[in-house]
């Protein structure tokens, strides 16, 4: 009797171990704390893998929408100084049953980020042997940048070229009405309607009669 | 040694002393001029220090012995440089023309130099303004974090990086691929690529604004572009000496090994920079020159400008290296990190048991508990030494090696648009002084009617450039553009160098010059000056030419070519070039080089068959309007 009840207390965990150990539907997971966190690394301990087994646990319950998994349902096996260690995913249903890798897989990469967070580390620091991370969707931009900066450059190229040329233009043409403004007092046409100050600039008035003093020729 | 040659016709062809002191005093004359002296100063500096000055000289610097190299640089500076600088600006100062002008004058046997200098500075323009438009492709996608050369691109299916990417590196990548599209090979031209077609639009575009009115632009733009490159390297310093590793690189840069000095080369590729460095038989240093007042002392401004042009490569070195030697620490730290990971893993030790002070015992004793086991993990050797030395000059220095290092600092697009703004502007000073070298020359050659005016003539000429510079756009491009470096740029200048001195010193006249000096600046040129112009330098000249000529003729010569299916990727590989491009290096390297005795021998003949007329101009003679203008008409 106590040798009965006593098998059916020590078998359960060694039968666990001998389905972690042995399995090929485990994984093998690697912790680099000290690496991902330098001086903010915490120790692990029993607690870290108690959260750990919680955390693969509810990537279980996400991915296959059972409510069922427990903490139970994870073992661990091979734990070593660097932190590694295997685990294996039992089935609801059934203790002795092994999830299929597959299945694993699938459940991890889905909830890799959260699972990731909650030990404030990385794909890089929290790695799960042959599951690659996935890999982050490439920036799409509606305009490249570097069109944006080409059009600002091509822009202020074009107003610079415009401005310049027009500047020489205007130049050329006050030159052009400056001498065509001189060669015409050089002539000296007489223009009644034009301004008064061009013809202040000739020498020779116009001799005006009304004017004129007639003072000389009457005797008076 | 008081060697002249015959050289009839000279006082006719030159104004003198009074006639330019009566130029001077009157303003008279529409020769454009300098607004202010610190603006040709800035041109000249401009001119002169270029990207040679930055990615040239370090590597020099460091392959021949680092702080050793500095005493065949100076030394070849004050015998070789200097004089020849000096040379330059007076002869230009003097008979105020440009370089066509200027040995039309002299002689009009010797037009072929100035005709050489014109072909030089059209070759070297069409490649330098090609590598500002890639700087100004990294300028433009500098503004984005994080940086497109940072990390590499998914793949089509997104299960993986590109494969070209992962076996070499992201910054190999983006230059390569997405920057040039580079070919195989040169035989297949890869097509024009779009990208560097609006980048090199937009390079000739921002040239165009500058040179539009010849100097009155570009005495403008000047204060900007000479001045800038030192603010930015300032700023490089002192963020290059906050990072870890960049005091090694600075060592690295300097420490001296004297065998060096026995090597020849060393004293060939010293003397090789300054010339080059200089920008010296391009023209255009005669061209600015030319703008000077007559009493301007060209001799202090020589002094002055050789000076500078020699701290800024020594500062940029420094900056470079400061950088160089930050980035080797990192790779050398990767390294070391990604070793101590893998015997981690391996042997399941805890973290923090191997760290890098104890790396060295820890695998020897690992090695002798588990030998086959660490022999199987294929560790790699991190040697700091061997980082610091992956000797890069030229483009892969600016685009590769140091957009690596610009990814690995924080606020990484602010350094990167810094480091662009910096090579653009240095290399937009120096184009200013090419294009001078090419409009001027064309000007005085009447190969545009005179009515066109200053700008529409610009305009075409950087129209003209553009299109043939869509070679350089190609999939093939980067080893054109290689190949126009090697050929058009080296031979031809140093010839034309040894026909300017041989010709200020013996055919114009040493003691024509030295009067024209004493004219000029109140004193005559010291015993240094005469003994540099007459024997020093030429021989110097001749020696760099014959070292060059039978290196470059004997040896094998291949091109570099980033192959992803050779069997070495990501290394690049030695590819020897096609038969037909040998006629391709003979135009580049001959034409400019053989059109100074062409030119003289085309004019001997036809003197001899028209057998009538002098070199003076006798305005009255219907038979010489007819020569004269026949003579423009062949632009003889």
């Amino acid at each position: 009797m106590l040798a009965g009840v006593l098998l059916l207390i020590f078998l359960p965990p060694l039968v666990a171990k001998d389905l972690c150990k042995d399995s090929q539907d485990g994984f093998k997971v690697r912790l680099s704390i000290k690496t991902g966190l330098g001086d903010d690394a915490y120790e692990w301990n029993e607690s870290e893998m108690f959260l750990f087994r919680s955390t693969l646990a509810y990537a279980m319950r996400k991915h296959s929408n059972q409510d069922t998994y427990t903490i139970d349902n994870i073992l661990v096996c091979n734990d070593t100084q660097r932190v590694s260690f295997v685990f294996v995913v039992t089935s609801t249903d059934d203790p002795d049953q092994l999830i299929p890798k597959e299945q694993v897989e699938l459940a991890v990469r889905q909830n890799k980020h959260r699972i990731n967070n909650a030990f404030l580390l990385s794909d890089m620091t929290l790695e799960f042997m042959g599951i690659p991370p996935t890999l982050s969707a490439p920036i799409i931009y509606d305009t490249e940048p570097w069109l944006i900066v080409f059009g600002v450059v091509i822009g202020a190229v074009a107003v610079g070229i415009v401005a310049l040329l027009m500047s020489t233009v205007s130049k050329k043409r006050r030159a052009k009405e400056k001498a065509a403004g001189l060669s015409e007092e050089d002539e000296g046409i007489v223009k009644e309607n034009g301004t008064a100050l061009s013809s202040l600039g000739r020498k020779e008035g116009v001799y005006n009669q009304a004017f004129s003093n007639d003072d000389r020729f009457t005797k008076l | 040694m008081k060697l002249k040659l015959p050289n009839p016709g000279l006082e006719d062809r030159i104004l003198s002393h009074d006639e330019l002191e009566r130029l001077e005093v009157e303003e008279a004359g529409d020769r454009p001029k300098w607004d202010n002296k610190a603006q040709y100063m800035l041109t000249c500096v401009g001119f002169c220090v270029g990207l040679g000055n930055v990615w040239r000289f370090p590597y020099l610097c460091q392959s021949h012995g680092g702080g050793a190299f500095m005493i065949p640089f100076l030394i070849l500076l004050v015998f070789e440089g200097i004089p020849l600088l000096h040379l330059e600006f007076a002869i230009g100062q003097r008979l105020r023309k440009g370089s066509v002008g200027v040995w039309r004058t002299i002689n009009p046997y010797m037009l072929g130099v100035g005709i050489a200098s014109l072909c030089v500075s059209f070759l070297v323009s069409l490649y330098y303004n090609t590598i500002i438009a890639w700087v100004m492709w990294y300028f433009f996608n500098s503004f984005q974090e994080p940086l497109p050369w940072s990390q590499c691109p998914i793949n089509a299916n997104r299960t993986g990086l590109v494969s070209e990417c992962e076996r070499s590196s992201p910054v190999d990548y983006f230059w390569y691929r997405e920057t040039l599209n580079t070919s195989a090979a040169i035989e297949d031209t890869g097509g024009l690529q779009w990208w560097m077609i609006l980048c090199l639009i937009s390079a000739w575009g921002v040239l165009y604004v500058c040179c539009i009115r010849g100097i009155e632009t570009t005495g403008k733009a000047v204060y900007v572009t000479s001045t800038l490159p030192y603010v930015v390297l300032t700023i490089f310093l002192i963020r290059g000496l906050t990072l870890k590793g960049s005091i090694d690189g600075i060592k690295f840069l300097f420490t001296p090994d004297l065998n060096e000095l026995a090597n020849p080369t060393t004293w060939l590729d010293a003397g090789a920079q300054v010339f080059y460095s200089f920008s010296l038989a391009f023209g255009g240093l005669i061209s600015f020159s030319s703008y000077n007042s007559v009493h301007n002392n060209c001799e202090q401004d020589a002094v002055i400008i050789s000076i500078i042009n020699a701290f800024t490569s020594i500062y940029a070195a420094t900056v470079i290296y400061s950088i160089i030697g930050f980035r080797a620490t990192e790779r050398f730290d990767d390294c070391l990190s990604g070793n101590i990971l893998t015997l981690l893993n391996t042997f399941d030790l805890p973290e923090g048991n191997i760290t890098e002070s104890n790396y060295q015992e820890a695998l020897h004793s690992l090695n002798t508990t588990n030998p086959d086991i660490i022999s199987s993990l294929a560790l790699k050797t991190c040697d700091l030494n061997s980082f610091l030395s992956e000797g890069v000059e030229g483009t892969g220095l600016a685009f590769i090696v140091f957009t690596e290092a610009i990814t690995k600092m924080p606020l990484s697009p602010l350094w990167s648009v810094l480091f662009f703004i910096m090579l653009f502007c240095l290399g937009l000073s120096s184009m200013f002084g090419n294009i001078e070298g090419v409009l001027v020359p064309l000007q005085d050659l009447k190969v545009f009617p005179k009515s066109w005016p200053k700008e529409v003539i610009s305009g075409v000429t950087c129209l003209v450039c553009c299109l043939v510079g869509l070679i350089f756009v190609q999939g093939s491009g980067n080893y054109w553009l290689a190949l126009f470096d090697s050929f058009a740029g080296s031979i031809p200048l140093l010839t034309i160098a040894f026909s300017e001195m041989i010709g200020v010193v013996y055919v114009y006249g040493i003691d024509r010059f030295n009067e024209d000096l004493i004219f000029m600046i109140g004193h005559k040129p010291n015993i240094f000056w005469q003994a540099t112009w007459r024997v020093i330098s030429p021989l110097i000249m001749l020696a760099i030419f014959i070292f060059y000529f039978s290196t470059t003729v004997t040896k094998e010569i291949f091109y570099i070519a980033w192959d992803p299916e050779s069997e070495n990727f990501p290394t690049l590989e030695k590819k020897p070039y096609p038969s037909w491009i040998y006629v391709i290096i003979f135009l580049l390297a001959g034409i400019p080089s053989l059109s100074i005795p062409c030119t003289a021998v085309f004019r001997a003949i036809r003197e001899y068959c028209c057998k009538k007329h002098p070199m003076k101009s006798e305005e009255n003679s219907v038979a010489y309007l007819v020569v004269a203008y026949g003579r423009d008409f062949f632009f003889f």
